[in-house]
């Protein structure tokens, strides 16, 4: 990326034309954003509605299971983003051969990697903005410790990414995509604690939730919302995840 | 065998003396694993000139672009576009060469006018929007989704990506396969329309008809290697060995009135009708050593071979049979 002989303004031209193109496409595309936006927010509204989610129980520590639940759907959210709409359209761009015909042009195929990953950034940003004000309009505490929490956010995201960018790399087509993310999605959402919620997990099962990207997540946002700073455990799996899956992406991605 | 009414086509060679040629293959190889599939390629392209690769399926056109581009590595041998190295000077080659590749798509729900936007700021100076689209006939479809689009008019939007940057060289892969037969007179005629632009086009094909309507010079590619490499005429009249004039005499006259010029090479009669063999201006001589004598031609016809005919004598194999795929 570095070689690159355009000038620079031209080269920042380029690659706002090209965040901008994958930002319609986001827009226009079918499933973009009904489940990385529009199901986090669905779903809680409904929860919401549901009388026992509104009430404090002993088990969850005092917390209403609503309260529990904005995490896991900002986790939900991010899941979705990372294992499902981040890689399907690159895997897409590949099938098509538009990496390939981008390679032929001055401008790298990374870039469209890159404005992917933007698009997808601030998708998720808009999300988790959504379903936080929508908890609070529904009764649930801002989270005690914001800069905990957003540090638990974009760290969240920093350690999904890359595992998005794997299955774009081995992912064939765009469908197939579908399906290895199903297949990575369940396991990781179900440790997450959609089902269970982790404070109700038997002490294995926490440990291995702990040490999985989503229940990580939980653990990280979980805390900071109740006024900690996000403990190292959490921090540092999520961390491992983004060097372990980022390295892993970078030598397997395939541009045809 | 085409029939052409008596018409004479004069080979034009580019000019080539004092300029650096535009594309420069030396004794190109490259393989993949025990597939031979550019096996020794060396041509020259001069600057304006439109040039043809023309074979069939499988001879090795499509991995010799490819290596030209800088999107496959050869195994040997040197490319030079314009003087520079696609292996290490990818960048600069980038910005001089405008490529359309076979099965190229965009994404479904972009439109048109977005995607040339988006090419467009890749480059320096590049062509006018508006103007490439109405050379192109897609002027009125900038504010519609790619996925609208029919067959033609992907092909043709893939062409305006390859020119949209101004590229010294265009890369044109198969430009009309796939295309009806208008489509495809369309593409012709746009190809003619741009090569006044002083463009250098390098288009690879296995339509003869392409070949011989648009190019200046034709290389033809058999087992990754150049066969023959001449104007579209030549090759034609090479493989044949000459041309044939038929026609129909008004009185009876002395052979050796034609067989005295040196185009002449044989008389023939067939019936009333006589057919004279020969080379260059062949239909000239005869007409005129006739009209000296007295004797009127009528219903004169030229058989000119085609670059099929080169083809398969050249080569022992027919262009358009389809053998197996390209790449591997």
């Amino acid at each position: 990326m570095t070689a690159l002989s355009l000038p620079r303004p031209t080269r920042r031209a380029a690659f706002g034309k090209i965040v901008l193109n994958e930002a319609r496409l986001t827009w226009r595309g079918p499933q973009g954003l009904v489940g990385g936006l529009a199901l986090p927010v669905l779903l809680l509204a409904i929860f919401s509605l549901i009388s026992p989610f509104r009430r404090p129980a002993a088990d969850l520590g005092g917390l209403t299971p609503l309260d529990v639940y904005v995490p896991i759907l900002i986790v939900l959210g991010l899941a979705l983003l990372a294992l499902y709409n981040l890689p399907t359209p690159l895997a897409t761009y590949r099938e098509l051969g538009i990496l390939r015909r981008l390679s032929t042009t001055p401008v790298p195929p990374s870039w469209l990697l890159a404005a992917q990953g933007i698009v997808n950034l601030c998708v998720a940003v808009i999300m988790v903005i959504i379903v936080l004000a929508e908890s609070i309009a529904l009764g649930a505490p801002a989270p005690k410790n914001l800069a905990g929490f957003a540090v638990a956010v974009l760290l969240a995201i920093v350690g999904l990414f890359p595992i998005g960018l794997l299955i774009a790399s081995v992912a064939k087509t765009g469908s197939s995509v579908g399906v290895i993310g199903r297949v990575v999605f369940f396991p990781l959402i179900f440790l997450a604690g959609l089902w269970w919620p982790r404070e109700l997990m038997p002490g294995a099962l926490q440990a291995v939730s702990t040490a999985s990207p989503l229940g990580a997540t939980v653990q990280a946002i979980q805390a900071s919302a109740q006024g900690q700073f996000p403990p190292a455990a959490p921090l540092l799996v999520l961390a491992a995840y983004a060097v372990v899956f980022g390295l892993l992406a970078r030598r397997f991605f395939r541009w045809e | 065998m085409t029939t052409y009414m008596a018409s004479s086509t004069s080979p034009s060679y580019p000019e080539q003396t004092g300029t650096r040629p535009a594309v420069e293959i030396t004794h190109l190889r490259k393989t993949y694993g025990t597939l031979v599939a550019v096996d020794d390629l060396s041509l020259e392209v001069a600057e304006g000139e439109i040039f043809g690769i023309l074979g069939p399926n499988g001879a090795g056109k499509t991995t010799t672009v490819e290596c030209a581009i800088g999107l496959r590595s050869p195994d040997s041998g040197t490319i030079r576009l314009m003087g520079l190295d696609p292996k290490t000077q990818k960048d600069e080659v980038h910005e001089i060469v405008g490529v359309q590749l076979q099965e190229g798509a965009q994404p479904a729900k972009l439109k048109v006018g977005e995607i040339l936007d988006m090419y467009r700021s890749f480059y320096r100076d590049p062509a006018d929007v508006g103007e490439l689209t109405e050379v192109l006939g897609l002027a009125a479809k900038r504010g519609d989704y790619y996925r609208s689009l029919s067959g033609g008019q992907r092909q043709r939007l893939s062409v305006a990506l390859a020119l949209i940057g101004r590229p010294k060289i265009a890369v044109l892969d198969e430009m009309t396969a796939g295309l009806d037969p208008q489509a495809r007179r369309d593409a012709w005629e746009l190809i003619e329309n741009i090569r006044d632009r002083g463009m250098t086009i390098l288009l690879v094909t296995h339509f003869m008809e392409e070949a011989e309507r648009l190019c200046d010079r034709v290389a033809l590619i058999d087992n990754g290697r150049v066969v023959a490499l001449d104007t579209p005429a030549s090759l034609a009249e090479r493989a044949r060995g000459g041309k044939t004039v038929r026609f129909l005499p008004s009185a009876p006259f002395d052979d050796r009135l034609l067989t005295e010029h040196n185009e002449v090479t044989r008389v023939e009669h067939q019936g009333q009708h006589v057919i004279v063999t020969g080379t260059g201006e062949l239909v000239n001589v005869v007409l005129l050593s006739l009209a000296a004598a007295g004797v009127t031609a009528r219903d004169v016809q030229l058989d000119s071979s085609n670059l099929e005919d080169a083809f398969v004598k050249l080569t022992g194999k027919h262009l358009s049979k389809k053998e197996e795929g390209e790449r591997p």
